[in-house]
């Protein structure tokens, strides 16, 4: 039953990451695929009526995480204090970038939104890959399995880290490349003319960074958490995942080059799904590791809560999630097709 | 660490209050939408559809408000009270999970349906899209109210090795009786506020003649939701939820109250301040006997004072419950008296005429927010110093490795955020106002 929930929240959380992947890419990019206001108001109306959608997920995740889990959730929650309440603030930016910008009329009022919608997104994003960086190196628990983690000490990964260090890093590097490629396959999905040229030529390119960024994470992996690959010696099965993501990371630069844009969508989609199912799969069943004690990491069986409540709980998850899948194809096939002609102050 | 308390105490209340300010007339304008647009149907007027676009406006720029205040709330449980949610997580995890699954996907997802729609679906549709915004935000309110009702009077959970709480009884703990009341007070006081603030509109609009016909419109709706839900939020909802504080939290009531001792028929002080040095009410205005008749019924019941408890069981910060609660109070008997009046001029079809009453209604609209917030004070504050009654004191609860020093920095950057927020909000509102419902320069 633990194993259900960890799939689970898997789901959930890789779910946010692809679905609101593509609003963040589209905000680290709409400066350069955006170069006229009314450009920039397409790339906003792409996303207009699903962010906030896609943010749900995120805190859906989160409440499903309390629910199943709370001692993880106490403890990474009030281990990475700042960085969360940060990520906070940013949710609120970004949120601010996209919703403010068209009340009013005057070129400062949109440029600042603008900028805070760029500025949000990419953070965001780096702490999102900080996040994964750091629950494959794993924290330094105290006996009672909390922790606490500033920011940044001195950027090594060892022996004190912060929740910033080159390693770390290195996994922002690789979300800013692949959320990047995926917002711009979005984009150029949604849009047509100039902006989905510039689009699928972001695509194109950020394929080259992707590529390289994973691969030296995967390199730096070994050093830092030799252990990564057991479960997969342990069930070869696992192997099957690894080759799946690898076939999205190739179709994803195929479909690129031959400007078929929905196809390279579900690619990077595929890729992102991969990746985060490529770590949980290593992962299982610990949570979060202790850099030094093995017996005092965090995993799903000594962190859940009671057998009664996580059975209470599949009585009504699995039919929640149906109906919000429900919800969220009737929201995409209501909205589908290409936003073309943006109408002034469009919405609300 | 004890310093860490407060802080963490302070940001805690001060996110929460601020959060409440928004899903209040989120959920009670969702409701009077729901009206408008069914109106609109029934008398094909399309009067009622432009105003509930109207108004959809402006609970757009709310519901944004809500979300992005709200989604702290949710990380603020493992941020700042890790201790609490180790312990608790069991049992109110079910609720804040099922929340996101239920509630919040069914809210925003509708609700882009609603605002981006229009065109896009027939009448009968997008009224259905408005009934489920409705349903999402009502619903939100149920999963948190059953959160914070156990916290206030936790039923159906069972302590585990390790000392913490698990579910016991899924269904007991869902349908907590002391949930019930306090929904249905919660979304009533929640309805007071948009009724206020439609009515507030439309005075606002009579009083400078623009946009007449609406603002009679609001100001009629306005008046008689206002009325109704202000009667009933005293009654019987408001007097349920004191009996229930005087039957499970009798040391709540007494702090409430400003009743230091024991007593037979006790008074019903209506002013006075509590005087925590001699432990009296200074300057008490009374009547006699009403405390006990409100409580048991009985003239001559028996009511507990503070004296029938030991000190560390009192809640810690007297004199503010106090007051706070006799605001609420105070302010539900007002609001029952203006729109009561109102109710009169309109049978007397003087309503869309009566000038001096617009002015009444113009400057009533915060005291509603004023109201919801007092009242919320009233029961956290009174619940201290417990944070789960009877099984976890608050002091226990906060994280134990987060210090004052890292807590202080984001009480203050919520602090600056939420003041640009509040002079964004207002302005956004403001302009939407003066804007009016019209059809006018461009539709959407
Ligand atoms: C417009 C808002 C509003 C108005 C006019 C009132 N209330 Fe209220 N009250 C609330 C809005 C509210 C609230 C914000 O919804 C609270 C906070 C927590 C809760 O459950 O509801 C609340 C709590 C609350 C509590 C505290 C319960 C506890 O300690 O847990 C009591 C005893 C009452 N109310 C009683 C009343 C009475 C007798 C009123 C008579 C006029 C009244 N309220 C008017
Ligand atoms: C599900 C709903 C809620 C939950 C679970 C909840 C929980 C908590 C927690 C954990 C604290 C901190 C510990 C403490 O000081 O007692 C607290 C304090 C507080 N909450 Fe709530 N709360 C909820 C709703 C609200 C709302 C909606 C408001 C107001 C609008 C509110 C007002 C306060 C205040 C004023 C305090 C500070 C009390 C003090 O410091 O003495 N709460 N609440
Ligand atoms: C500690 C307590 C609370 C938490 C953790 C919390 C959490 C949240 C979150 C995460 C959102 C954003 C949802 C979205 O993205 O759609 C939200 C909005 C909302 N909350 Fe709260 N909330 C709390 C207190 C309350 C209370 C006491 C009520 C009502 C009685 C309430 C009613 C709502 C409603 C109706 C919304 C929808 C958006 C809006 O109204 O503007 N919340 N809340």
């Amino acid at each position: 039953m633990e194993t259900f929930w960890f799939i689970a929240i898997t789901f959930m959380f890789t779910i946010y990451v692809i679905l609101d992947g593509f609003d963040l890419g589209a905000g680290m990019v709409h400066f350069w695929v955006g170069k006229t206001e009314t450009e920039r108001r397409i790339v906003l109306n792409a996303i207009g009526p699903f962010w906030d959608g896609n943010e749900v997920w995120l805190i859906a995740a989160g409440g499903t995480l309390y629910f199943a889990f709370p001692r993880l959730y106490a403890a990474s929650f009030s281990g990475f204090y700042l960085p969360f309440i940060i990520v906070l603030w940013l949710l609120i930016f970004r949120a601010l970038g996209i919703e403010l910008r068209h009340h009013l009329h005057h070129p400062v009022w949109r440029i600042i939104w603008d900028r805070s919608f760029w500025l949000g997104s990419w953070l965001l994003v780096i702490f999102l890959g900080a996040a994964l960086g750091n629950l494959i190196r794993g924290v330094s628990l105290n006996d009672q399995g909390y922790f606490f983690t500033p920011l940044w000490t001195n950027l090594r990964p060892t022996p004190n880290p912060g929740v910033l260090d080159w390693f770390t890093l290195l996994f922002s590097a690789v979300a800013v490349s692949t959320l990047m490629v995926h917002g711009a396959n979005f984009l150029a999905l949604k849009t047509g003319g100039l902006i989905q040229e510039r689009a699928r030529r972001i695509a194109r390119n950020g394929w080259y960074a992707l590529t390289a960024s994973s691969v030296i994470a995967v390199g730096a992996t070994h050093i830092i958490r030799p252990t990564f690959w057991d479960n997969f010696s342990r069930y070869p099965w696992g192997w099957a995942i690894v080759v799946v993501s690898l076939l999205a990371w190739a179709a994803m630069g195929w479909f690129s080059r031959r400007q078929q844009d929905g196809r390279a969508f579900l690619a990077s989609s595929a890729f992102i799904a991969g990746m985060a199912a490529v770590t949980a799969f290593a992962k299982y069943p610990v949570l979060l590791y202790d850099m030094e004690y093995a017996e005092r990491q965090l995993t799903i069986f000594n962190t859940a809560s009671g057998a009664y409540s996580l059975k209470v709980g599949m009585g009504w998850w699995i039919p929640g999630m149906i109906l919000v899948g429900i919800y969220f194809v009737y929201l995409f096939h209501s909205f589908r097709g290409k936003i073309t002609a943006p109408p002034e102050d469009a919405g609300y | 660490m004890e310093s860490a308390l407060t802080i963490h105490r302070l940001q805690f209340a001060f996110t929460i209050m601020y959060h409440y300010l928004f899903p209040q007339l989120t959920m009670g304008l969702a409701l009077l939408i729901v009206v408008l647009k069914w109106l609109g149907l029934r008398r094909g007027d399309a009067h009622y559809h432009r105003s509930a676009r109207f108004w959809a406006k402006i609970f757009a720029i709310n519901f944004a408000m809500g979300v992005v205040t709200g989604i702290p709330m949710e990380f603020q449980f493992g941020t700042n009270w890790a201790a609490f949610s180790t312990f608790a997580g069991g049992v109110i995890g079910q609720t804040l999970a099922m929340e996101g699954v239920f509630a919040f996907f069914l809210e925003s997802s509708f609700l882009g349906l609603f605002l981006f729609g229009e065109k896009r679906l027939s009448p009968r549709a997008h009224f259905f899209t408005a009934v489920m915004v409705f349903l999402g935000s009502w619903l939100s309110g149920y999963f948190i109210i059953v959160t914070n009702a156990w916290m206030q009077h936790p039923v159906g959970y069972v302590v585990d090795a390790a000392g913490n709480v698990q579910l016991a009884d899924f269904w007991k703990f869902l349908f907590n009786p002391w949930a019930l009341w306090q929904y249905a007070h919660t979304m009533l006081g929640a309805v007071v506020t948009a009724a206020f603030v439609m009515a507030a509109v439309g005075a606002f609009y009579l009083l400078t003649d623009r946009f007449v016909a609406y603002g009679k419109q609001f100001v009629r709706l306005g008046t008689i939701a206002a009325a109704v839900a202000s009667f009933l939020v005293a009654f019987p909802t408001g007097d349920v939820q004191g009996r229930n504080v005087a039957r499970h939290q009798p040391v709540t009531l007494a702090a409430m109250e400003g009743l230091f001792e024991t007593k037979k028929g006790a008074e019903l002080i209506l002013i006075g301040q509590p005087d925590m040095q001699n432990l009296r009410i200074d300057n008490p205005i009374h009547i006699p006997n009403l405390l006990s008749f409100l409580t048991y019924y009985r003239w001559k019941a028996e009511v507990k004072g503070l004296d029938a408890f030991p000190r560390e069981l009192w809640p810690d910060n007297i004199p503010l419950l106090y007051y706070v609660y006799h605001i609420m109070v105070g302010l539900g008997t007002i609001f029952i008296a203006v729109s009561f009046l109102g109710i009169y001029l309109l049978y007397r079809k003087r309503l869309e005429r009566a000038r001096w009453f617009h002015w009444i209604l113009m400057g009533i609209f915060p005291f509603p927010y004023i109201a919801n917030t007092a009242g919320w004070m009233t029961a956290e504050l009174g619940r201290q110093p417990w944070l789960v009654y009877g099984l976890m004191r608050t002091a226990q609860g906060a994280s134990p490795l987060v210090s004052d020093g890292n807590a202080l920095f984001t009480l203050m950057g919520f602090m600056g955020l939420y003041a640009l927020l509040s002079i964004l909000f207002l302005s956004l509102v403001m302009r939407t106002i003066l804007q009016g419902p019209e059809p006018g320069e461009k539709e959407s």
